[in-house]
């Protein structure tokens, strides 16, 4: 069994260690390690195509993980006032958004995206006053959308866990001490429930800046990091793309431990 | 405040329905002010759905609650003049103590001057004991010191009512009998109406001046402390507030006399009209001897348990034709001879005069 367990495990991080093993290879070949050498890292962030990729995933990470955080945090602030039976109706729908598979996601969103855009553009053609109407098409606004839906689950399903593990008592305490309910949700409830805010938001960062499934059906002629390694790799796997490989994998390694010391649990006030 | 009336809370004919249960059921309740009233009855009678009613947790379906004469049906609890001291206090766990008790005063429209929140705050954590704690994190401090904070986030505000939700359930019997005799004394000195929730009895005779025991949704019986356990309105009061033994009975002679279950006779201590009949009589008003007592009711029975409390023991007594009796002796009035062992055989006797007697049927 523990025999098992090892080769589970080795099976599942060499491949990892040889990327950032050759990451800091000294010879161009991706088969044969030749010395230590930082090098590509150097060719990586001075490589302007890779850098405005990486820009590019940057904005669409932070901007689709910030929509992801305010929506899907209302949205569990929301759920708390359902009854019963409607409440695990929406979590079930929450909780299948996140089990759904990236190809399903990416060509949904995709058509679905084509076919308002196909209803809309005329619209505005129409109405719009100057000669130049504006045109809805695929971009960053697209994959922002598809990243923002996908991961606003997430972050429901998180700061759900910490709205419910808060109990109502401190929110009635708010209003008897004459609190009307935004100032108890200012003062009382966000404070308690920030720390899983910012922990949806980190892993929704990491989704939306690792993604390349969805990020490729929606794109259009837009290139996020994700789908530059992908199509470089067409021209051979190069110790450069190992280097990239490495950082991403640092940054989200980062950001994931971060969000899930601000989910631990918290030292509970003894009774 | 200009006072509109006399009762600092009113309870006109209050329902309480959640789908389709009725927690409370049809309650008309007067609080006079500067009264200490505790709401007491096992889990589910309705009382806390009562004092939630009073902080304005909960609406009624039917009738009205007034805090100060004036009527609050669809008055938010954060414009009522009440506080409440939470079960599990319910502290603000990201404040300080200070901050704790502040809060309520920083709310308050308009707004009071820092200077002023300062030094009333001061003075809510001297009054409770807690100054040199302003500045401490909620979790550094204990259970008893928790429920202090509680106390001052709730009496800094000079609620005209104060709303205790069982604040004493969590501490140990030590620091529970020294807070209840803290709370006695700041509502004394106060003089704020204090309401009660608890299903302790021993903590509601101790502590309020009117008692209300609740069972399902109704009032049972309202008094003072020594009424209420002195003279039961019936046999669920009985039994609840203090121990009762019960004996059954046949009433005779008109319901002058009880005709009991082992063929022996009493008089009734009041007339009752039913046919059968419940003898209630308190532990200790059963006195334990080895010899027969000439006056009153007396029965022999054989000791079967004996429970060492200290100052007093409890016997438990098995009486042919009975069943078991309860009795409690307080051992500075008992003589040496009086000390008796399990299975020693025993005399109990009582004046018929103590026992209460309630119709069989509200049994």
């Amino acid at each position: 069994m523990r025999a098992l367990v090892t080769f589970v495990y080795v099976f599942l991080y060499t491949p990892i260690a040889l990327v950032v093993l050759f990451s800091f290879n000294a010879g161009r070949n991706a088969s044969e390690f030749i010395g230590f050498s930082a090098q590509w890292y150097g060719k990586a962030l001075s490589n302007t195509f890779l850098m405005e990729a990486l820009r590019n995933s940057l904005i669409v990470a932070f901007t689709s993980a910030a929509l992801a955080a305010i929506f899907g945090t209302m949205a569990a602030i929301g759920m708390e006032r359902l009854g019963a039976r409607t409440r695990a109706v929406f979590d079930g729908l929450f909780a299948a958004a996140i089990v759904v598979p990236g190809v399903v996601i990416g060509i949904a969103t995709l058509v679905a995206l084509v076919e308002v855009f196909g209803f809309i553009n005329p619209v505005l053609a129409a109405i719009w006053p100057g000669d130049q109407p504006p045109r809805l098409s695929l971009g960053y606004g697209s994959i922002i959308a598809a990243h923002g839906l996908f991961t606003m689950a997430l972050v429901t399903m998180i700061v759900k866990a910490r709205i419910a593990g808060l109990g109502r008592d401190i929110v009635e305490a708010s209003s008897d001490l004459y609190a009307a309910p935004l100032t108890t949700f200012r003062q009382i409830v966000l404070p308690q429930i920030m720390p899983s805010i910012l922990a949806g938001f980190l892993l929704a960062f990491t989704f939306s800046f690792d993604d390349f499934i969805i990020a490729f059906f929606v794109a259009g002629s837009n290139t996020t990091l994700p789908i530059y390694v992908f199509a470089s790799i067409r021209r051979g796997v190069t110790p450069e793309i190992n280097a990239i490989a490495t950082m991403v994998l640092a940054v989200s390694l980062a950001l994931i431990l971060i969000a899930r010391f601000l989910m631990r649990e918290k030292k509970k006030p003894t009774t | 405040m200009a006072s509109a009336s006399t009762n600092d809370i009113e309870f006109r004919s209050v329902t309480k329905n959640y789908g389709p249960v009725t927690a409370v059921k049809d309650i008309n309740l007067n609080v006079p002010k500067g009264a200490f009233l505790a709401l007491l009855g096992p889990s589910g009678c309705g009382k806390t759905t009562c004092l939630r009613m009073i902080g304005g947790f909960e609406q009624p379906s039917e009738g009205a609650v007034l805090i100060d004469g004036r009527e609050m049906n669809g008055v938010p609890a954060y414009r009522r003049p009440v506080n409440m001291v939470f079960q599990h206090y319910a502290l603000f766990p990201h404040f300080n103590v200070e901050q704790n008790v502040a809060y309520g005063l920083k709310q308050m429209r308009p707004r009071i001057a820092a200077g002023d929140i300062d030094r009333r705050v001061a003075e809510a954590l001297e009054m409770v004991r807690l100054d040199g704690f302003a500045k401490r994190r909620i979790y550094e401090m204990s259970g008893g010191q928790q429920q202090r904070v509680a106390l001052a986030r709730a009496l800094v505000n000079r609620p005209s009512v104060l709303l205790l939700d069982e604040p004493l359930a969590a501490l140990d019997k030590k620091l529970r009998s020294a807070m209840q005799i803290e709370l006695q004394t700041l509502q004394r000195d106060l003089g704020i109406t204090f309401v009660l929730v608890t299903h302790d009895q021993e903590e509601a005779l101790s502590m309020a001046d009117i008692v209300c025991v609740m069972s399902a949704g109704r009032i049972r019986q309202l008094g003072a402390p020594q009424e209420v356990y002195d003279h039961p309105a019936d046999l669920f009061v009985a039994d609840f507030v203090g121990k009762t033994n019960r004996i059954e009975a046949k009433l005779e002679a008109g319901g002058a006399t009880l005709r009991l279950a082992d063929g022996s006779a009493i008089p009734a201590s009041k007339p009752v009209a039913t046919d059968e009949a419940i003898v209630a009589i308190r532990p200790e008003a059963i006195r334990l001897s080895r010899e027969r007592v000439a006056n009153g009711a007396s029965f022999q029975g054989v000791v079967t348990h004996r429970i060492f409390l200290g100052s007093s023991a409890e016997y438990a007594v098995n009486v042919p034709g009975l069943g078991d009796f309860l009795v409690t002796a307080d051992r500075s009035t008992m003589n040496e001879s009086d000390l008796v062992a399990p299975g020693d055989a025993v005399f109990l006797g009582f004046d018929p005069a103590a026992a209460h007697v309630f119709p069989a049927s509200t049994a």
